[in-house]
């Protein structure tokens, strides 16, 4: 066995991790497992999205990809109502991310930086949320939505969207500007900047990755959301809500590919937000 | 921290303060006022239409039954995922990032992905016949399955949100300090005494919000049993749907949105009585 330089320096470091061969294969058939538990339904349902009509039907099928085409991935993109509905959902999770931002991250700034009476209720009240099915709440806003001309459109889903993601923003966002230090906001302050200016230079370029991911965490919130979006929208669907409708009548292959168009922003959003997701839910979940 | 209060933490937090009480406390009004209107007056009509149909009971019981098999499930398995990521060294961040990736997928992306697995002609009736076991395609997803079907929502819901369990968890046991355990394990304790005269009791307050968080969302659960089992198998938050968009009776929809509401709530009741934490027991 080699033992590269790095690994003789972390075990050296640790005790605990200086595992017996034996339970180290062990651990790796273990996480191997996990991981194509993980991997293999993401792999098959691609199989059936670039399978088409014959895949789906073949009998008994292999693992190994065979005949993919992306026929029929464009056919499906091509049934009237899909591109909208993708649009739609795109529409949606962007006034989702606009709006969570835009209400949560002021939230989450005074939270950070002032003591302010009624602190704990604005507190307690985002908290609150967390205790209640929200896209449930999408049930009575259909009524008020048909009158206020918001029912079917992309916004009026983010509109809801928004009540799921804004208090996860908030948390988030204040807990990033708790670890920019006050002081630098001070100095900017002595050196003539206006509370306004400061933030914008100071603060804001240092929170920019953080508030990166918070706008990443909104865009997923709201692009796999599926009950309010379906409630809220007849013609204007968003993706989730279309592929909802449809599940009963369309084919498979269908189905398949509306699931993995579903899972590939998914996937890559994880990818890109992963240094923050333990942060992230180690606060959010306080 | 200023000593004197401003308006300036008022005017950043009015927004979100009108947001959410236009889009969360009004209709969460609306929805029980709804629920106890029908007709005139104050009346338990919807309710007794909700109770009296044919799937009420039928939905009662397979919710609570996923509810209580897949979040325990859900718990343990994550508590072993994370139990193995904290003891690699090389390529922890891969395997983190490949366990994590459900936490971004929809729960009718996973009910898609359980469907191509499990249909007729799909992957595990190809293997099972390879196998000898069946001799042709065979549904596991109907009404005549009701067993097979349940196990398949079950196995798309641990797949599906396991993740965010392991992420509180992780998150939480980089909370606890080493020392600990290093200490417990000079004293001669096993590794299983430590996971759980260590590790667990100071785990508790991320199991609490993972507990919850998963709890409620199990209650609501819909888009992955229909992907998988259309109307075969019905689920609270699934009657609300089709009382709402198929009968168009907003009463009898509010009055399971109520229903399910009053369960979530009860439920973290109960996981914040039964899972409390002193102050003095952290560390």
């Amino acid at each position: 066995m080699t033992t590269s330089a790095a690994e003789l320096k972390t075990t050296s470091t640790n005790r605990s991790m200086a595992l017996p061969s034996a339970r180290r294969l062990l651990l790796w058939t273990g996480l191997a497992v996990l991981i194509a538990w993980v991997l293999v339904p993401i792999y098959l349902v691609a199989l059936g999205a670039f399978g088409g009509r014959l895949g789906v039907f073949r009998w008994p099928k292999s693992i190994w990809p065979s005949d993919l085409s992306f026929a029929a991935m464009s056919q499906f993109l091509a049934i009237e109502g899909v591109f909208n509905a993708l649009v739609n959902s795109l529409i949606a999770a962007g006034l989702t991310v606009v709006f969570s931002i835009a209400l949560g991250a002021p939230a989450g700034y005074a939270l950070a930086r002032y003591t302010f009476r009624g602190q704990n209720a604005y507190r307690l009240l985002v908290l609150l949320t967390r205790a209640f099915p929200l896209a449930i709440l999408a049930l009575p806003l259909t009524v008020s939505f048909i009158r206020l001309g918001l029912y079917d459109t992309p916004f009026g889903v983010s509109l809801i969207h928004t009540v799921l993601a804004l208090p996860f923003a908030a948390l988030v966002t204040q807990s990033l500007f708790m670890g920019i230090p006050r002081e630098y906001e001070e100095a900017a302050w002595v050196f003539g900047c206006t509370r306004f200016q400061a933030f914008m230079k100071v603060v804001l370029p240092l929170a920019l990755p953080g508030l990166a991911a918070t706008a990443i965490f909104a865009f997923v919130i709201s692009w796999n959301e599926v009950f309010a979006a379906s409630i809220l929208t007849v013609r204007e669907r968003t993706l989730t809500a279309y592929l909802l409708r449809i599940l009963a009548e369309s084919p498979l292959h269908y189905r398949f590919a509306g699931g993995f168009i579903l899972i590939i922003p998914s996937v890559l959003f994880i990818f890109a937000v992963r240094r923050y997701l333990f942060a992230v839910w180690g606060i959010a979940s306080k | 921290m200023p000593a004197r209060t401003s308006w300036i933490p008022y005017a950043l937090i009015a927004p979100s303060v009108v947001f959410l009480g236009a889009l969360f406390l009004v209709p969460l009004v609306q929805t029980i006022w709804l629920s106890f209107s029908a007709g005139e007056g104050f009346s338990l009509e919807n309710y007794q239409r909700m109770a009296g149909d044919l799937n009420f009971a039928l939905a009662i019981k397979n919710t609570f039954m996923l509810t209580l098999v897949v979040v325990p499930l859900q718990v343990v398995l994550a508590l072993g995922m994370a139990t193995m990521v904290t003891k690699l060294d090389k390529g922890r961040d891969l395997v983190l990032w490949v366990l994590t990736i459900p936490l971004g997928i929809s729960d009718l992306a996973a009910g898609l992905a359980w469907l191509a697995l499990l249909q007729n002609t799909g992957y595990l009736n190809s293997a099972l016949y390879a196998l000898g076991l069946i001799q042709g395609p065979t549904g596991w997803l109907s009404q005549e399955t009701p067993v097979a079907l349940f196990f398949a929502i079950v196995l798309a819901e641990l797949w599906r949100a396991t993740a965010i369990v392991l992420v509180i968890l992780i998150a939480g046991l980089q909370l606890i300090p080493k020392e600990f355990a290093e200490a417990a394990e000079i004293f001669g304790a096993k590794p299983w005494t430590r996971f759980t005269r260590i590790t667990l009791p100071l785990l508790k307050p991320s199991l609490q919000s993972a507990l919850i968080l998963r709890t409620v969302l199990a209650f609501e659960v819909f888009a992955v049993v229909y992907a998988l089992g259309g109307r075969n198998f019905p689920v609270l938050a699934g009657e609300a749907y089709v009382w709402q968009n198929d009968n168009q009776n907003y009463g009898v929809a509010a009055a399971y949105a109520v229903l399910i509401m009053a369960i979530s709530l009860a439920a973290t009741a109960l996981y914040l009585r039964v899972l409390r934490t002193r102050p003095e027991q952290l560390p």
